[in-house]
Protein backbone atom coordinates (compact mmCIF):
# COMPACT_ATOMS: atom_id res chain seq x y z
CA UNK A 1 0.00 0.00 0.00
CA UNK A 2 1.37 3.40 -1.03
CA UNK A 3 1.84 5.88 1.83
CA UNK A 4 -0.66 8.77 1.82
CA UNK A 5 0.42 12.34 1.12
CA UNK A 6 0.17 13.05 4.86
CA UNK A 7 2.41 10.08 5.68
CA UNK A 8 4.98 11.31 3.16
CA UNK A 9 4.81 14.94 4.24
CA UNK A 10 5.01 14.20 7.94
CA UNK A 11 8.66 13.19 7.49
CA UNK A 12 9.49 16.49 5.75
CA UNK A 13 7.66 18.54 8.40
CA UNK A 14 9.16 16.41 11.15
CA UNK A 15 12.73 16.59 9.91
CA UNK A 16 12.68 20.32 9.17
CA UNK A 17 11.10 21.15 12.52
CA UNK A 18 13.53 18.80 14.30
CA UNK A 19 16.60 20.39 12.72
CA UNK A 20 15.26 23.85 13.63
CA UNK A 21 14.57 22.65 17.17
CA UNK A 22 18.12 21.30 17.55
CA UNK A 23 19.49 24.65 16.36
CA UNK A 24 17.24 26.46 18.84
CA UNK A 25 18.39 24.22 21.69
CA UNK A 26 22.04 24.84 20.80
CA UNK A 27 21.31 28.57 20.54
CA UNK A 28 20.68 28.85 24.30
CA UNK A 29 24.23 28.11 25.49
CA UNK A 30 25.72 29.70 22.37
CA UNK A 31 23.95 33.06 22.74
CA UNK A 32 24.47 33.03 26.50
CA UNK A 33 28.18 32.59 25.79
CA UNK A 34 28.17 35.50 23.32
CA UNK A 35 26.08 37.73 25.57
CA UNK A 36 28.27 37.26 28.65
CA UNK A 37 31.44 37.16 26.51
CA UNK A 38 32.66 34.03 28.28
CA UNK A 39 33.68 30.64 26.97
CA UNK A 40 32.43 27.45 28.55
CA UNK A 41 34.87 25.56 30.73
CA UNK A 42 36.03 23.19 27.97
CA UNK A 43 37.84 20.96 30.45
CA UNK A 44 34.64 20.49 32.43
CA UNK A 45 32.57 19.84 29.31
CA UNK A 46 35.13 17.32 28.03
CA UNK A 47 35.37 15.59 31.39
CA UNK A 48 31.57 15.25 31.50
CA UNK A 49 31.41 14.09 27.90
CA UNK A 50 33.92 11.33 28.56
CA UNK A 51 32.57 10.25 31.93
CA UNK A 52 28.81 10.66 31.80
CA UNK A 53 27.60 11.47 28.29
CA UNK A 54 27.94 7.93 26.83
CA UNK A 55 25.30 6.74 29.29
CA UNK A 56 22.92 9.55 28.27
CA UNK A 57 23.56 8.92 24.59
CA UNK A 58 22.91 5.20 25.00
CA UNK A 59 19.67 5.89 26.89
CA UNK A 60 18.58 8.47 24.28
CA UNK A 61 19.30 6.05 21.44
CA UNK A 62 17.44 3.21 23.13
CA UNK A 63 14.46 5.47 23.84
CA UNK A 64 14.38 6.55 20.19
CA UNK A 65 14.36 2.98 18.89
CA UNK A 66 11.76 1.89 21.48
CA UNK A 67 9.38 4.85 21.49
CA UNK A 68 9.74 5.83 17.82
CA UNK A 69 7.67 2.89 16.55
CA UNK A 70 5.16 3.23 19.43
CA UNK A 71 4.37 6.88 18.74
CA UNK A 72 4.27 6.83 14.95
CA UNK A 73 6.21 9.35 12.88
CA UNK A 74 4.31 12.57 13.73
CA UNK A 75 4.21 11.58 17.40
CA UNK A 76 7.91 10.71 17.44
CA UNK A 77 9.07 13.91 15.70
CA UNK A 78 7.01 15.99 18.09
CA UNK A 79 7.45 13.85 21.21
CA UNK A 80 11.25 13.84 21.13
CA UNK A 81 11.34 17.64 20.78
CA UNK A 82 8.76 18.27 23.50
CA UNK A 83 10.37 15.79 25.92
CA UNK A 84 8.97 14.16 29.06
CA UNK A 85 8.39 10.95 27.12
CA UNK A 86 8.15 8.08 29.59
CA UNK A 87 6.00 9.68 32.26
CA UNK A 88 3.82 11.78 29.99
CA UNK A 89 3.90 11.71 26.17
CA UNK A 90 4.07 7.94 25.64
CA UNK A 91 1.30 7.11 28.16
CA UNK A 92 -0.81 9.98 26.74
CA UNK A 93 -0.43 8.61 23.21
CA UNK A 94 -1.11 4.99 24.22
CA UNK A 95 -4.19 5.95 26.23
CA UNK A 96 -5.54 8.10 23.40
CA UNK A 97 -5.09 5.38 20.75
CA UNK A 98 -6.74 2.82 23.00
CA UNK A 99 -9.78 5.03 23.73
CA UNK A 100 -10.16 6.08 20.09
CA UNK A 101 -10.05 2.41 19.12
CA UNK A 102 -7.30 2.89 16.55
CA UNK A 103 -4.30 0.66 15.99
CA UNK A 104 -0.76 1.87 16.54
CA UNK A 105 1.29 1.50 13.34
CA UNK A 106 -1.70 2.70 11.30
CA UNK A 107 -2.37 6.15 9.89
CA UNK A 108 -5.33 6.65 12.23
CA UNK A 109 -3.13 5.64 15.17
CA UNK A 110 -0.46 8.02 13.96
CA UNK A 111 -2.75 11.07 13.87
CA UNK A 112 -4.38 10.30 17.23
CA UNK A 113 -0.95 9.81 18.83
CA UNK A 114 0.24 13.14 17.35
CA UNK A 115 -2.86 15.00 18.59
CA UNK A 116 -2.48 13.52 22.09
CA UNK A 117 1.21 14.45 22.28
CA UNK A 118 0.58 17.97 20.96
CA UNK A 119 -2.24 18.56 23.48
CA UNK A 120 -0.11 17.17 26.31
CA UNK A 121 2.82 19.34 25.28
CA UNK A 122 0.75 22.53 25.05
CA UNK A 123 -0.79 21.91 28.48
CA UNK A 124 2.61 21.20 30.06
CA UNK A 125 4.08 24.37 28.58
CA UNK A 126 1.15 26.48 29.79
CA UNK A 127 1.23 24.99 33.29
CA UNK A 128 4.95 25.68 33.56
CA UNK A 129 4.47 29.27 32.37
CA UNK A 130 1.68 29.84 34.89
CA UNK A 131 3.69 28.04 37.56
CA UNK A 132 6.72 30.17 36.85
CA UNK A 133 4.74 33.42 36.97
CA UNK A 134 3.12 32.42 40.26
CA UNK A 135 6.19 30.71 41.65
CA UNK A 136 6.35 32.67 44.87
CA UNK A 137 2.71 31.92 45.66
CA UNK A 138 2.80 28.31 44.54
CA UNK A 139 6.16 27.27 45.97
CA UNK A 140 5.02 26.93 49.62
CA UNK A 141 1.90 25.03 48.53
CA UNK A 142 3.64 22.66 46.14
CA UNK A 143 6.54 22.06 48.48
CA UNK A 144 4.35 21.57 51.54
CA UNK A 145 5.06 18.29 53.35
CA UNK A 146 1.31 17.52 53.23
CA UNK A 147 1.33 17.26 49.43
CA UNK A 148 4.75 15.64 49.11
CA UNK A 149 3.46 12.01 49.16
CA UNK A 150 1.08 12.79 46.28
CA UNK A 151 3.84 14.10 44.02
CA UNK A 152 6.24 11.36 45.09
CA UNK A 153 3.76 8.83 43.71
CA UNK A 154 2.96 10.19 40.26
CA UNK A 155 4.45 7.18 38.45
CA UNK A 156 2.69 4.44 40.49
CA UNK A 157 -0.59 6.39 40.13
CA UNK A 158 -0.06 6.68 36.39
CA UNK A 159 1.03 3.13 35.64
CA UNK A 160 -1.56 1.49 37.94
CA UNK A 161 -4.39 2.76 35.76
CA UNK A 162 -2.53 2.29 32.51
CA UNK A 163 -1.50 -1.22 33.55
CA UNK A 164 -5.12 -2.31 34.03
CA UNK A 165 -5.99 -1.21 30.50
CA UNK A 166 -3.05 -2.79 28.70
CA UNK A 167 -2.16 -5.77 30.85
CA UNK A 168 -5.72 -7.07 31.17
CA UNK A 169 -6.00 -6.99 27.38
CA UNK A 170 -2.68 -8.77 26.90
CA UNK A 171 -2.29 -10.76 30.12
CA UNK A 172 -0.82 -13.82 28.39
CA UNK A 173 2.12 -11.87 27.00
CA UNK A 174 2.35 -9.62 30.08
CA UNK A 175 2.83 -12.35 32.66
CA UNK A 176 6.49 -13.20 31.94
CA UNK A 177 7.89 -9.62 31.76
CA UNK A 178 5.90 -8.61 34.84
CA UNK A 179 7.21 -11.50 36.93
CA UNK A 180 10.71 -10.93 35.60
CA UNK A 181 10.70 -7.20 36.36
CA UNK A 182 9.21 -7.84 39.80
CA UNK A 183 11.98 -10.31 40.65
CA UNK A 184 14.64 -8.00 39.23
CA UNK A 185 13.56 -4.99 41.29
CA UNK A 186 13.13 -7.11 44.43
CA UNK A 187 16.62 -8.54 44.10
CA UNK A 188 18.31 -5.37 42.86
CA UNK A 189 16.33 -2.23 43.85
CA UNK A 190 19.12 0.03 42.57
CA UNK A 191 18.11 -0.97 39.02
CA UNK A 192 15.40 1.70 39.23
CA UNK A 193 18.05 4.24 38.23
CA UNK A 194 18.53 2.33 34.97
CA UNK A 195 14.85 2.26 34.03
CA UNK A 196 15.45 3.61 30.52
CA UNK A 197 17.78 0.72 29.79
CA UNK A 198 15.38 -1.83 31.25
CA UNK A 199 12.40 -0.76 29.11
CA UNK A 200 13.83 -2.08 25.81
CA UNK A 201 15.10 -5.19 27.62
CA UNK A 202 11.61 -5.87 28.96
CA UNK A 203 10.04 -5.04 25.59
CA UNK A 204 12.39 -7.48 23.84
CA UNK A 205 11.51 -10.26 26.28
CA UNK A 206 7.81 -9.52 25.82
CA UNK A 207 8.23 -9.73 22.05
CA UNK A 208 9.99 -13.10 22.30
CA UNK A 209 7.25 -14.45 24.58
CA UNK A 210 4.56 -13.05 22.26
CA UNK A 211 6.25 -14.61 19.23
CA UNK A 212 6.36 -18.04 20.89
CA UNK A 213 2.70 -17.80 21.94
CA UNK A 214 1.71 -16.55 18.50
CA UNK A 215 3.52 -19.39 16.74
CA UNK A 216 1.80 -21.87 19.06
CA UNK A 217 -1.54 -20.16 18.29
CA UNK A 218 -2.04 -19.36 21.99
CA UNK A 219 -2.78 -15.68 21.32
CA UNK B 1 27.20 40.97 36.67
CA UNK B 2 25.90 37.52 35.86
CA UNK B 3 23.02 35.94 37.75
CA UNK B 4 21.20 32.72 36.88
CA UNK B 5 17.92 34.65 36.56
CA UNK B 6 19.06 37.39 34.15
CA UNK B 7 16.40 38.77 31.79
CA UNK B 8 18.30 37.82 28.58
CA UNK B 9 18.29 34.19 29.73
CA UNK B 10 14.53 34.37 30.24
CA UNK B 11 14.19 35.84 26.77
CA UNK B 12 16.30 33.08 25.19
CA UNK B 13 14.35 30.36 26.99
CA UNK B 14 11.02 31.98 26.05
CA UNK B 15 12.00 32.10 22.36
CA UNK B 16 12.86 28.39 22.26
CA UNK B 17 9.73 27.44 24.19
CA UNK B 18 7.59 29.60 21.87
CA UNK B 19 9.09 27.80 18.86
CA UNK B 20 8.27 24.35 20.29
CA UNK B 21 4.79 25.53 21.27
CA UNK B 22 4.31 26.66 17.66
CA UNK B 23 5.55 23.27 16.45
CA UNK B 24 3.02 21.51 18.70
CA UNK B 25 0.18 23.67 17.34
CA UNK B 26 1.35 23.03 13.75
CA UNK B 27 1.40 19.24 14.23
CA UNK B 28 -1.92 19.37 16.08
CA UNK B 29 -3.59 21.21 13.20
CA UNK B 30 -2.07 18.97 10.50
CA UNK B 31 -2.95 15.76 12.36
CA UNK B 32 -6.47 17.05 13.14
CA UNK B 33 -7.16 17.83 9.47
CA UNK B 34 -5.85 14.44 8.37
CA UNK B 35 -7.92 12.71 11.07
CA UNK B 36 -11.08 14.36 9.70
CA UNK B 37 -10.13 13.17 6.18
CA UNK B 38 -9.66 9.66 7.56
CA UNK B 39 -13.19 9.74 8.97
CA UNK B 40 -12.37 10.09 12.65
CA UNK B 41 -15.21 12.03 14.26
CA UNK B 42 -14.71 15.49 15.76
CA UNK B 43 -16.17 14.09 18.98
CA UNK B 44 -13.34 11.53 19.19
CA UNK B 45 -10.73 14.18 18.39
CA UNK B 46 -12.09 16.58 20.99
CA UNK B 47 -12.08 13.71 23.48
CA UNK B 48 -8.44 12.96 22.60
CA UNK B 49 -7.43 16.57 23.23
CA UNK B 50 -9.46 16.91 26.45
CA UNK B 51 -8.32 13.55 27.80
CA UNK B 52 -4.65 14.21 27.05
CA UNK B 53 -4.84 17.70 28.47
CA UNK B 54 -6.43 16.53 31.73
CA UNK B 55 -4.11 13.55 31.96
CA UNK B 56 -1.07 15.84 31.64
CA UNK B 57 -1.97 18.19 34.51
CA UNK B 58 -0.68 16.07 37.40
CA UNK B 59 2.66 15.10 35.75
CA UNK B 60 3.09 18.75 34.68
CA UNK B 61 2.73 19.88 38.30
CA UNK B 62 5.31 17.26 39.28
CA UNK B 63 7.58 18.76 36.60
CA UNK B 64 6.95 22.20 38.10
CA UNK B 65 8.23 20.80 41.41
CA UNK B 66 11.33 19.64 39.58
CA UNK B 67 11.74 23.12 38.15
CA UNK B 68 11.58 24.56 41.65
CA UNK B 69 14.25 22.17 42.94
CA UNK B 70 16.58 22.77 39.96
CA UNK B 71 16.04 26.54 40.15
CA UNK B 72 18.01 26.71 43.39
CA UNK B 73 21.10 25.67 41.46
CA UNK B 74 20.50 26.88 37.89
CA UNK B 75 17.94 29.66 38.34
CA UNK B 76 14.61 29.57 36.54
CA UNK B 77 15.27 30.10 32.78
CA UNK B 78 17.40 27.01 32.06
CA UNK B 79 15.26 24.48 34.02
CA UNK B 80 12.13 26.17 32.62
CA UNK B 81 13.42 25.62 29.10
CA UNK B 82 14.67 22.09 29.66
CA UNK B 83 11.60 20.85 31.52
CA UNK B 84 9.00 22.58 29.30
CA UNK B 85 10.48 21.02 26.18
CA UNK B 86 13.12 18.47 25.21
CA UNK B 87 14.11 17.10 28.61
CA UNK B 88 12.60 15.26 31.52
CA UNK B 89 13.24 15.50 35.23
CA UNK B 90 14.78 12.01 35.21
CA UNK B 91 17.42 13.31 32.81
CA UNK B 92 17.94 16.96 33.77
CA UNK B 93 18.36 16.49 37.50
CA UNK B 94 21.07 13.77 37.27
CA UNK B 95 22.81 15.67 34.42
CA UNK B 96 23.04 18.84 36.52
CA UNK B 97 23.96 16.80 39.60
CA UNK B 98 26.79 15.03 37.77
CA UNK B 99 28.33 18.39 36.77
CA UNK B 100 27.90 19.70 40.31
CA UNK B 101 29.69 16.58 41.56
CA UNK B 102 32.63 17.06 39.19
CA UNK B 103 32.94 20.68 40.41
CA UNK B 104 32.24 19.74 44.01
CA UNK B 105 29.46 22.34 44.14
CA UNK B 106 26.37 22.23 46.37
CA UNK B 107 23.09 22.09 44.44
CA UNK B 108 21.19 24.28 46.87
CA UNK B 109 23.10 27.43 45.92
CA UNK B 110 22.95 29.25 42.58
CA UNK B 111 25.83 29.06 40.11
CA UNK B 112 27.65 32.40 40.14
CA UNK B 113 30.28 31.77 37.47
CA UNK B 114 28.87 32.35 33.94
CA UNK B 115 31.47 30.00 32.46
CA UNK B 116 30.28 27.16 34.69
CA UNK B 117 26.64 27.99 33.93
CA UNK B 118 27.27 27.92 30.17
CA UNK B 119 29.25 24.69 30.52
CA UNK B 120 26.28 23.10 32.31
CA UNK B 121 23.92 24.35 29.59
CA UNK B 122 26.20 22.81 26.92
CA UNK B 123 26.48 19.54 28.78
CA UNK B 124 22.70 19.27 29.21
CA UNK B 125 22.20 20.07 25.51
CA UNK B 126 24.82 17.73 24.08
CA UNK B 127 23.79 14.92 26.40
CA UNK B 128 20.22 14.77 25.16
CA UNK B 129 20.79 15.08 21.42
CA UNK B 130 21.22 11.37 20.60
CA UNK B 131 17.49 10.58 20.72
CA UNK B 132 16.67 13.55 18.49
CA UNK B 133 19.37 12.63 15.97
CA UNK B 134 18.22 9.02 15.77
CA UNK B 135 14.62 10.08 15.17
CA UNK B 136 15.87 12.55 12.56
CA UNK B 137 17.94 9.95 10.73
CA UNK B 138 16.06 6.68 11.25
CA UNK B 139 12.36 7.35 11.97
CA UNK B 140 11.38 7.14 8.29
CA UNK B 141 13.24 3.84 7.86
CA UNK B 142 11.79 2.43 11.09
CA UNK B 143 8.28 3.36 9.97
CA UNK B 144 8.81 1.85 6.52
CA UNK B 145 10.05 -1.39 8.06
CA UNK B 146 7.04 -1.54 10.37
CA UNK B 147 4.73 -0.99 7.42
CA UNK B 148 6.36 -3.85 5.49
CA UNK B 149 5.99 -6.07 8.52
CA UNK B 150 2.32 -5.12 8.76
CA UNK B 151 1.71 -5.96 5.11
CA UNK B 152 3.38 -9.32 5.58
CA UNK B 153 1.53 -10.28 8.77
CA UNK B 154 -0.92 -7.70 10.15
CA UNK B 155 -1.83 -9.76 13.21
CA UNK B 156 1.77 -10.25 14.31
CA UNK B 157 2.45 -6.57 13.67
CA UNK B 158 -0.36 -5.60 16.09
CA UNK B 159 0.85 -8.11 18.68
CA UNK B 160 4.38 -6.78 18.36
CA UNK B 161 3.23 -3.20 19.02
CA UNK B 162 1.26 -4.42 22.05
CA UNK B 163 4.43 -6.19 23.24
CA UNK B 164 6.34 -2.92 23.18
CA UNK B 165 3.66 -1.22 25.32
CA UNK B 166 3.36 -4.16 27.69
CA UNK B 167 7.14 -4.37 28.09
CA UNK B 168 7.29 -0.71 29.06
CA UNK B 169 4.38 -0.88 31.49
CA UNK B 170 5.71 -4.10 33.08
CA UNK B 171 9.03 -2.35 33.77
CA UNK B 172 7.35 0.52 35.60
CA UNK B 173 5.07 -1.81 37.53
CA UNK B 174 8.15 -3.76 38.64
CA UNK B 175 9.86 -0.54 39.65
CA UNK B 176 7.02 0.26 42.03
CA UNK B 177 8.28 -2.61 44.22
CA UNK B 178 11.79 -1.12 44.54
CA UNK B 179 11.41 -0.06 48.18
CA UNK B 180 9.42 -2.94 49.64
CA UNK B 181 12.52 -4.21 51.45
CA UNK B 182 12.24 -1.08 53.64
CA UNK B 183 9.12 -2.46 55.32
CA UNK B 184 5.57 -1.08 55.31
CA UNK B 185 6.44 2.50 54.17
CA UNK B 186 8.13 0.93 51.14
CA UNK B 187 4.77 -0.53 50.12
CA UNK B 188 3.16 2.93 49.71
CA UNK B 189 3.87 3.08 45.93
CA UNK B 190 2.47 -0.47 45.59
CA UNK B 191 -0.76 0.48 47.37
CA UNK B 192 -1.00 3.68 45.33
CA UNK B 193 -0.59 1.67 42.12
CA UNK B 194 -3.25 -0.84 43.26
CA UNK B 195 -5.61 2.00 44.21
CA UNK B 196 -5.18 3.55 40.78
CA UNK B 197 -5.81 0.15 39.19
CA UNK B 198 -9.00 -0.38 41.21
CA UNK B 199 -10.34 3.09 40.32
CA UNK B 200 -9.57 2.41 36.67
CA UNK B 201 -11.45 -0.91 36.90
CA UNK B 202 -14.42 0.86 38.51
CA UNK B 203 -14.41 3.41 35.69
CA UNK B 204 -14.26 0.55 33.17
CA UNK B 205 -17.23 -1.07 34.89
CA UNK B 206 -19.26 2.16 34.76
CA UNK B 207 -18.39 2.62 31.08
CA UNK B 208 -19.41 -0.95 30.27
CA UNK B 209 -22.47 -1.44 32.46
CA UNK B 210 -23.96 2.05 32.47
CA UNK B 211 -22.70 2.93 28.98
CA UNK B 212 -21.01 6.08 30.31
CA UNK B 213 -18.92 6.54 27.17
CA UNK B 214 -18.05 10.11 28.22
CA UNK B 215 -16.07 8.70 31.13
CA UNK B 216 -13.51 7.07 28.80
CA UNK B 217 -11.47 10.24 28.41
CA UNK B 218 -11.58 11.05 32.11
CA UNK B 219 -10.90 7.57 33.52
CA UNK B 220 -7.11 7.92 33.39
CA UNK B 221 -6.92 11.39 35.00
CA UNK B 222 -9.48 10.31 37.63
CA UNK B 223 -7.59 7.11 38.53
CA UNK B 224 -4.28 8.96 38.59
CA UNK B 225 -5.39 11.96 40.65
CA UNK B 226 -7.42 9.90 43.11
CA UNK B 227 -4.44 7.56 43.64
CA UNK B 228 -2.15 10.55 44.21
CA UNK B 229 -4.67 11.94 46.72
CA UNK B 230 -4.87 8.51 48.37
CA UNK B 231 -1.07 8.62 48.89
CA UNK B 232 -1.49 11.53 51.35
CA UNK B 233 -3.55 9.80 54.09
CA UNK B 234 -1.77 6.53 53.35
CA UNK B 235 1.58 8.18 54.02
CA UNK B 236 0.27 9.63 57.27
CA UNK B 237 -0.96 6.18 58.26
CA UNK B 238 1.95 3.91 57.35
CA UNK B 239 4.63 6.34 56.22
CA UNK B 240 6.48 6.12 59.49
Amino acid sequence: MKPSLYEQKIHTWGRVSLVLAILMFIAYPLFASLYYKVQPDYGLVLQWLLAVAPVYWAVGAIEAFTFGPMLGSGGAYLGFVTGNLTAMKVPAALRAMQIAGVEPNSEKGEVISTIAIAASSIVTTLILVIGMLLLNTLRPILESPALAPAFANVLPALFGGLGVVFLSKNWRIALTPMVLMLILFLIKPSMSSAISLLIPFSAAITMVVARVLYKRKMI
Amino acid sequence: MFTVNDSPLFLLAALVIAYVLGQSVFFLVKAWRRAIELGISRHTLRGTVTGSALFSIAPAIAILLGLISLSRFLGIPLPWLRLSVLGALTYELPAAASVAKILNMPMDQPVIDPSVYISIAWVMTIGILSGLLIILLFQRRMQARLQRMKQKDARWSAIMMDSLFVGMIATFLGMVFTDVHKGLPGFIPVFVMLFSAVVMMLCGLLIKKLHWKWLENYAMPISMLSAMAFAIPLNNWIGG
